[in-house]
Order: structure tokens, then sequence, then C-alpha cells
């Protein structure tokens, strides 16, 4: 195929994507909706992650190592959760913060340093530019395949403008250039570029597909014939297992673990899923459409590389199977297709990668370099800072891309492409400890992200470039061997002794372990400054701050007038007037006549600064206007006072507020214990008038008939009539009298006869005026052998102090409760009493059905009577056990029941002596 | 005086015997023929073979009370004619209406007029 067939469609499909990013920018600033909004194509725009290593490479590395190139892709699947909660978070601040790149998120938590923000673009540069590089070679090298085929390598070309690579790396250029510096500030959304991306993420997808399906369906006979073929292969069945990769299980959580941190710390995965994104809602969708395309693409992966194995016999570098299987069965449209498939990986992330580290470099780097040397922002400066912040941006593009292009041509030989890919992920890995300590630690602190930042990249420019360069002969190669310095525990590729793993694996864990350690240790041990913790609060509770106040505690003051200047000279005029009517709007006021702007218009001049150069150079810019804050020692007192007394104040709330929850819930008992009283009472009142209406219909009655039928009866009715009058009124009398007791008792009037009173007498004249009664009911009295020996002999006394009416009651109540509650067939009532210390001890106890455990509580209660079908109609008034309780406490004593349903019940009253 | 096997035989039901005392009296007096009864399941054994025309009824009882006895005699055919009337001291409009729901003809307060008691008892058996 000829060269000019290859250039010439790869330019094609270069304007191709012109067009389409084109159109879309076109539609989006004629206000039209666009499909640029769409979750799908913020999915798709996320397969960027897929690199011209993916398209290429994994072929390649499954051909040498079996399953072990699927590590890269099952980490980011497996880890989707932890993405997904981590990516929310920090999508949320950034938008916040108006994050321009991974630089500008880690230097913006760690109070907007400038030093942070240049050590993190470094280590993107150097991390990332040799993986752009390989990008490019991949191009290249399928240039040549397909110019190329079955022929011998050609000689490279002899000037750069010879050569095809360097024309497609300016195209390249050209359209980063074109698309990637749009607007100033990154967050406004360069819609073509990532409709451009995610278009092309089709493309690379659509054309490997086809590659697998010829190969499997066109050469083979579909899955099953081309398994079965290579298994009877020896070389090829190791391919097959995990374990032929040579890979062990720890190199696969490390490798799984640096592909999760790739997919959020690579400068182009930030851009695309951070930067560029402009709604949360569109993460969940991403969540199970990026997976599904890392399967897609990998499903004939295996496939490739069996037949490529089969076919060529290692004659042909397995890295090209992709093209070489379907130029060698003469299918050169297909092969040309599948180069622009790889031609596409390779695209879309120099482009964005382009894009991300041009953001960084020229805020990061160079604006500072410039506001240092005052060669920006000055009141002179008649240049429209504007735009000569997207000219230092487009030169930085141009910038990167010939660095790659020369390392390719100068070093990049010597490594395949995923070898060079895992060195990038490495070293982009160096900034998760700093980023994620950052987003859920509030103790991790500046100078802990930089000596983490340094230490790791150290340990990993030292196990990993160096040696390489050692290899290609451009360092001694000695310190290889031998360690530096012949320091044995200092060889790159086995430090402090640690053998048997691969250099990828080896530099990984040694530059992380370090990397976090150094982190968390400085980070403990040294003090934040006051920004450092204000941004630090921000980024671990950023759900604090969304929608909310900033929780700035720094004073700071600017003339209107000056920040105005600045912003026109890093916005440009019209973004500046357009900010400062947006909030006057917001706030609803007018800037016109004030001279001074306050910290709050101050920060929201900063926060847009920052949209376009970055958190660090914003500062820096901004410190340049804002009055020198002077934060007074009394000023951070004042603060901490503040708070001190918030927390304070805070707290006595919360002890109130548990206060009042008590409060509540003793109203509540109290009021549900009143309406039972009320309930009680109303039955009361019940029982008492019926108590009552009883015997006076008797006497009612039988008076009118002696009254009417005064002739008719006989002397002895009119006589059993009279007797039985008077017994009723002797009941009105009783039941009048024990009402009223109870007032008396309640009311504390009855008068209180303190005497000494022997209990054994008043307990056994008690039992003697019942002893009718019980014999009566057929009721057995019993004696405990205590009471009976105290009743045995005259001159033994229990002599108390108390009132002898009352405590005769006690006994008569507990006596005739026992009486009316025992057994009705054979009743039987034990009657204890005794000395126990200095309590004299009396107990009732009979042989009834006892008391419900619900009821032992109540039955001491006012008005409180036991219903049941065991007893019937209450007899009693409901008072009895009230009255003998209040008579028992009166006297000092206690009084319980212990009972037992079924076992009877026993009555135990307890007086001091 | 009506001869005695002719005579409307009254049932009457309470747990008070001074009660029943005077309106076993006021009843004879009247030329009825009477029975009494101090509790529920006495009562019902007594009307099963009784078959009173009228049956007196307290409802506050122990054990059975006065609504469930009325209940049970509603169940018995041979009841069917016999007429119930209440005579209790359970005064709220709630306990009437519960005791005509049972299926009470009459309901009497205590303490009674003993001519109203004796005038319900005549016209509920002459006029049905």
């Amino acid at each position: 195929m000829g060269l000019g067939v290859v250039v010439g469609c790869s330019l094609a499909y270069i304007s191709l994507l012109f067009l389409v990013a084109w159109r879309v920018d076109k539609r989006v600033s004629e206000g039209r909706s666009s499909i640029a909004n769409s979750p799908y194509v913020y999915a798709l725009s996320l397969a960027v992650y897929c690199t011209a290593w993916t398209f290429f490479g994994s072929v390649g590395r499954a051909t040498t190592g079996g399953l072990s190139f699927l590590g890269v892709y099952i980490g980011p699947t497996l880890l989707a959760p932890l993405w997904y909660a981590m990516l929310r978070k920090i999508i949320l601040i950034s938008k916040n913060q108006r994050i321009t790149s991974i630089a500008d998120f880690i230097s913006a938590r760690y109070g907007k340093s400038t030093n942070i923000g240049i050590i993190v673009t470094l280590i993107a540069v150097l991390g990332i530019v040799p993986y752009i590089s390989i990008q490019l070679k991949a191009v290249a090298f399928g240039i040549n395949t397909l110019t190329h085929f079955g022929e011998n390598a050609p000689a490279p070309a002899a000037h750069v403008w010879l050569d095809a690579g360097f024309w497609v790396t300016m195209a390249m250029a050209l359209f980063t250039v074109v698309f990637g510096t749009r607007k100033l500030d990154p967050n406004e959304r360069h819609e073509g570029l990532v409709t451009a991306i995610a278009f092309e993420s089709i493309i690379k997808l659509v054309a490997f597909l086809a590659v697998g399906l010829f190969v499997t369906f066109g050469l083979y006979g579909g899955f099953n014939d081309l398994f079965s073929k290579a298994l009877l292969r020896e070389d090829t069945a190791r391919m097959f297992t995990f374990s032929g990769s040579g890979v062990s299980a720890f190199s696969w959580n490390i490798l799984m673990l640096l592909s999760l941190f790739a997919i959020i710390l690579l400068p182009r995965q930030f851009h695309i899923s951070v930067v560029e994104n402009t709604s949360p809602r569109h993460i969940p969708t991403a969540m199970w459409v990026f997976p599904l395309y890392l399967l897609l693409i990998n499903i004939f992966v295996l496939p490739v590389a069996l037949a490529g194995k089969m076919m060529f016999d290692g004659s042909v570098n397995p890295d090209t199977y992709v093209l070489s299987l379907p130029l060698s069965q003469g299918a050169s449209w297909l092969a040309l297709v599948a180069f622009i498939g790889g031609f596409s990986a390779a695209t879309s992330m120099v482009v964005v990668e382009a894009t991300a580290l041009s953001i960084m470099f020229s805020n990061h780097i160079v604006v500072p370099l410039l506001i240092r040397m005052r060669r920006l922002g000055r009141e002179k400066d008649l240049v429209d800072g504007a735009s000569r912040l997207l000219d230092i941006r487009r030169i930085s593009i141009l910038l990167m891309l010939f660095l790659a292009y020369f390392y390719q041509k100068s070093v990049g030989g010597t490594y395949d492409l995923v070898s060079v890919g895992l060195i990038s992920f490495t070293a982009v890995a160096q900034l998760a400890p700093a980023l994620i300590g950052g987003l859920y630690w509030k103790r991790g602190t500046q100078q802990g992200a930089i000596a983490g930042l340094l230490v790791g990249f150290l340990i990993w420019a030292y196990c990993l470039p160096l040696p390489s360069m050692g290899q290609v002969g451009i360092l001694p190669k000695s310190f290889i061997d031998n360690g530096l310095f012949n320091l044995p525990f200092l060889k790159p590729y086995a430090l402090f002794g640690l053998t048997g793993l691969d250099p990828i694996t080896h530099a990984a864990f040694w530059s992380l372990v370090f990397n976090a350690w150094f982190y968390a240790i400085v980070s403990i041990n040294t003090r934040p400054s006051m920004l450092n913790l204000t941004q630090a609060d921000l980024f671990v509770n950023i759900h604090k701050y969304i929608g909310g106040q900033d929780s700035d505690v720094l004073k700071r003051e600017a003339k209107i007038s000056e920040l105005r200047a600045l912003l026109n000279r890093f916005l440009g005029e019209t973004r500046a007037i357009s900010l400062f009517k947006d909030y006057e709007a917001m706030h609803n006021l007018s800037l016109a006549n004030q001279k001074i702007a306050h910290a709050d218009l101050v920060n929201f001049a900063e926060t847009h600064l920052a949209g376009a150069i970055g958190a660090a150079s914003a500062r820096l810019v901004m410190d340049s206007v804002v009055k020198e804050e002077v934060i007074t020692l009394e000023e951070v007192m004042r603060v901490l006072e503040q708070t001190r007394e918030a927390v304070e104040h805070s707290r006595l709330m919360e002890a109130k507020n548990a206060e009042l929850k008590t409060l509540t819930l003793q109203l509540t008992t109290a009021n549900e214990q009143l309406k039972n009283l009320d309930r009680l009472k109303a039955d009361f009142i019940t029982t008492v008038t019926h108590e009552l209406r009883t015997p006076v219909t008797s006497i009612k009655s039988l008076s009118r008939i002696i009254l009417d039928h005064s002739n008719e009866l006989e002397k002895s009715q009119k006589h059993e009539y009279f007797k039985i009058m008077v017994a009723e009124s002797e009941r009105i009398s009783r039941l009048i009298n024990q009402v009223l007791d109870i007032e008396k008792i309640q009311s504390d009037m009855a008068p209180h006869h303190q005497e000494p009173v022997n209990l054994v007498e008043v307990i056994s004249g008690t039992v003697a005026g019942m002893r009718q009664l019980f014999a009566e009911k057929n009721v057995e009295l019993r004696f405990s052998a205590a009471f009976s020996t105290l009743l045995a002999h005259r001159e033994n006394t229990l002599i108390i102090q108390g009132d002898r009416d009352r405590l005769t009651q006690v006994a008569v109540n507990l006596l005739s409760n026992a009486l009316k509650f025992c057994n009705q067939e054979a009743g039987c009532v034990e009657i204890n009493l005794e000395q126990k210390g200095r309590w004299a001890c009396f107990s009732v106890h009979d042989n009834g059905a006892g008391v419900p455990t619900a009821m032992q509580q109540m039955i001491f209660e006012k008005f409180t009577q036991l219903h049941s079908n065991e007893y019937g109609k209450p007899h009693g008034t409901g008072l009895g056990l009230f009255i003998t309780k209040n008579i028992v406490e009166q006297h000092g004593g206690t009084i319980r029941v212990k009972s037992e349903p079924g076992s009877g019940t026993l009555f135990e009253v307890r007086l001091p002596i | 005086m009506i001869p005695p096997d002719s005579a409307a035989k009254v049932l009457i039901v309470d747990d008070e015997p001074n009660i029943i005392v005077a309106i076993e009296f006021l009843l004879q007096h009247e030329g009825y023929q009477v029975k009494k009864a101090y509790d529920g399941p006495q009562a019902l054994d007594i009307a099963a073979q009784f078959l009173p025309d009228i049956i007196i009824l307290d409802v506050m009882m122990p054990g059975m009370s006065g609504f469930e006895v009325a209940q049970q005699i509603r169940r018995q055919p041979s009841l069917e004619y016999s007429k119930i009337i209440f005579l209790t001291a359970k005064g709220t409009q709630r306990d009437k209406e519960t005791g005509y729901a049972k299926g009470a003809e009459a309901y009497m307060l205590k303490p009674f007029d003993n001519d109203e008691l004796v005038m319900t008892v005549n016209e509920m058996l002459a006029y049905g």
C-alpha cells in the first residue's frame, strides 16, 4: 500500500474529526441543544483511557504474557463503585473551586500552594511525555507496517520533513490547538473536543471488533475452531492461563491498583471525567457504559494474539498483528480500517493529554514564573491577558508534542508499548496519596504532600527511567548491577534487597509505600497554614459547602478598580464586565459607587481567575492587589473564641434538648398516670354509687311495702323487713366512713398517737376478733412457728412506735383481704410475725389464685379493685390496700406483695422497731 | 286471686337477697308465680324448666353479668316468649342501649318505685 494512501487517509480522518468538533461547537454557540450533553457522550469520552497501547499493545502483551494484559482493565471494572464515590466527590469540589487540572486540584487542596502545582506538573509532564511518544510511535509503526508489509523495515527518514510521523504529529497538534484552547476557563466546556473524543471511541471499538470478527470467523471457523487449534500448540496453549503470564498475584494487585489510580489521576482522565464533566448525574451511566466498553474492546484480543502467533510464529512483531493479519490475507482495506482505529486511539489520547498538560504547564509553571518576573498583570501591561494566556497554552501544546516526537525518535525504541504505558501509570500513581489523603483526611498538610510527592517521584525515577537510560547507554550501566555508589541495597531493580518482582511492580511498591509514609508522617508533624486548613475542610467536607457560604476566615480587601483591571487583563474585558454584572445581580447591589471590594467579592474574583489560571496562580495574582492580609493574633483568637463559643453554645443546646426530651417523657408518663387515675376515679364513683344504690333500693322498696301493706303483713314479716333495713343502713354508713377515711389519711388529718405499741398484742387481738368470720367461711387460720413462739409467752413483746388503732386497721385489712381472696373451697391463711434485725415483719399468706404480675404495682393505688371471673364483682371499695399502704408508710415502714398465679398471695409489712 | 296453675310466672335474678325479698313480696301480692335465682347460671337452669313469662334481671352480678344471661336466654327457642326486664343500678344511656340490644323489653333503674315496677309487669303481661 502506498504511503500517500495511508497518510491521505489519516489526514482525511483528522479532517473528519475537525468537521465533527466544528459542527458541535457551532451548534452550541448558536445556542442549540447538542448531543455533547448526553451522559453517553460523557461515558464514551472516558474511553480515551484506551489508547494505541490498548489497540496494538494488548495483542502484543497477550502474545508474550498471556492474560496479564487484562489487569489494567479488570482493575477499573472491579473497583468501579470505589471510583464512583471518589469521582463524585472530586467533581463536586472541582466545580465549587473551578479546578482546571489534577495539578490545580492537589495544589488547591494544600493551601493553593504554587510549589505543589509545579511538582505535580513536572511529575505529570515527565511521566506522560514518553506515553505520548509511544502513541506517535504506534502510528509510525502502523504506517510502516501498512506500507512495507513483508519487506525489510525501511531506513529512518533522513530528514524530519520526510517523516510521515512528523506530519501526523503536526496534524494532531493543530487539532489540539484549535479545539483544546477555545475557552480560557477549561470549566467552560469544550463540547466539540469532547464529542470528537466520544466519536473516536466508537471508531476504535468498531475497527478492533472488525479485525476480531475477520480473524475469528474469517480466518478460523469461530471461537471454538480457533481455541481448539491454539490448544494443540504448547506456546499458544500457555497464553490461556494467568499463571503462564509469569505474573504473580502480588503483581496483579499492584497492577489493578495502578490502573485504578490511573483512571482518576492521568491528566487526560482527570480532564475528561472531571474538568469537562457537566453534571454529576452523568456518572451512573458512565459506571456501566465504561466497563462494558472495556469488555467489548478486549473480547478479541486473545483470539487475534493466538491467530497471529500461529500464523507468523514469531516472524512478525506481535504489536502489529492487528494490521499484519488482514494484510497477510490480502485484505488491505481492513488493515486500513484497523490502522484508522489505532490512529484514532492515538489521536484522542494525544489531543486530550496535550490539552490537559498544556493547561497544567501554563497555569502552574509559566504563569507563576511570569508573575514573579512581573511580566504579566502589571498596570502598564497593555497586551490582552486573556489571549496571551491562550497563546501560552498553545505554545505549551506544541512544546509537549515536539518533546514527545523527539523522545520517540531518540529513546522511544527500547520499550514495547505496554511497558511505557505502565511506567507512566506508576508516575501518576505518585499523586494518589496526596489526592486521596486530601479528599478524606483533614490532617494532611502542604509539607506532607510535598514530601510524599518528591520521595515517591524520586524512587520512581531511580527505579524505572534511570535504569532504562543506563541500558541504552545514556547513563553508566554499572549502577544497575551494583547499586549506586556500589551499595547493594540501592540496586534500582532490587531496592533494599527486595527481589523477585518485575521492575514495574517493584518500583510501584516502593515508591507508593514511601510516598504514603512520608505524606502521613510529615503531615502529622507539621502545622498547616490557615489557608491550608480552610481548604482542607472544604475538600473533606465538600457537602457542607455546596450551596452554602464560603467559610473563609481570612479577611481580605482590595480596590474595586484594581480588581476590575486584574480581571480585564486575565479574562478579557467582556468576560470581566459580565462577571461583575453577575456579582451585582447575585447580591442585588451596585458596585459603581463603592471603592473597596470586601472579602466576598475578592473571593469571587479569585475563584473565577482560578478557573482560568489555576488556584495557585490566581492566589499569586490576587496578592498583588489585595491588601496585605494582616491577621493579627487577636483576630485569630477572636475567630477561635467564636468557634469555641459556638461549640459551647451548641453543647448547651444539646444538653437543653436532652433535658427537654426527658421532661417531655416525664410529662407523657405523668399524663398517662393522670388519665389512668381519672379512669380509676370514674370506676370508683360507679362502684360507690352502685354500692350505695343497692342498699338504698332494698330500704326504699321494703319501707314502702311496710307503709302500703301495713295491715296485711304479719308481725314477724315486718320484723324481718326492719332488720334488713337496719343492716342495709349500716352498710351505707360503713361505705361513707371508709370514703371519709381516705380523705383523712390523704390530707394527713388523722391524729397520730405516737406511743409504744406491742405488735404481738395488736395482731393477736385482731386475729381473735376475726376468728369467727374465718370459721363462718370455713377458712383455716394458721400461725407460723415464729408467731406461735411469740404468742406462747406472755412476756414476749415486739414494741414499735406508732398509732395502735391505725396499726390494727392494717392487720384487719390484710386479714379480710386474705379471707376474701383465699381458695373458696379449702381456704387457708397463714400469719407470721417476727423480728428481723431492726425490723418487725408481719405477713399474711393466702392460698388464692394470686395477683397477676401486671396488677401487683397497681393494687396499692387508690380505687384499684381486682376484677376477674374468679372474684366476680368486687366487694370492697377499692380502698383497703391504699389505706394500708398509707398507714405503713406513715410509720416509716414498707409493704410489698409477692404472688405467683396459683401459689397464693403474700403481703409483707416491715415496720422499724 | 288467679289460680296458681294459670298464674303468670316471673323469675327474679339478683345477687342481693334483700332486694329479691322486696320484689318477691310485691309480685306474689299481685298473684304471680315467683321463682328466685342469685346468679346467672342458676337463673339459666331455673328458666329452662320454669319457662317464665317475665324475667327480672340484675346486671352487675358475680361471674356472669345480666347482659350475658339475657344473651343466653335469647338463644333458647323454648324461652322465645319470655320477656326480660332489666332492673339495675347501671344507669347510663350506653348501659340502657346495651340492655335493649341484648333483647330486653324494659330497662328500669334501682332504686325503683314499687308501683312502677308492678305496673310495668302487669302491662307487659296484659298487652304482650
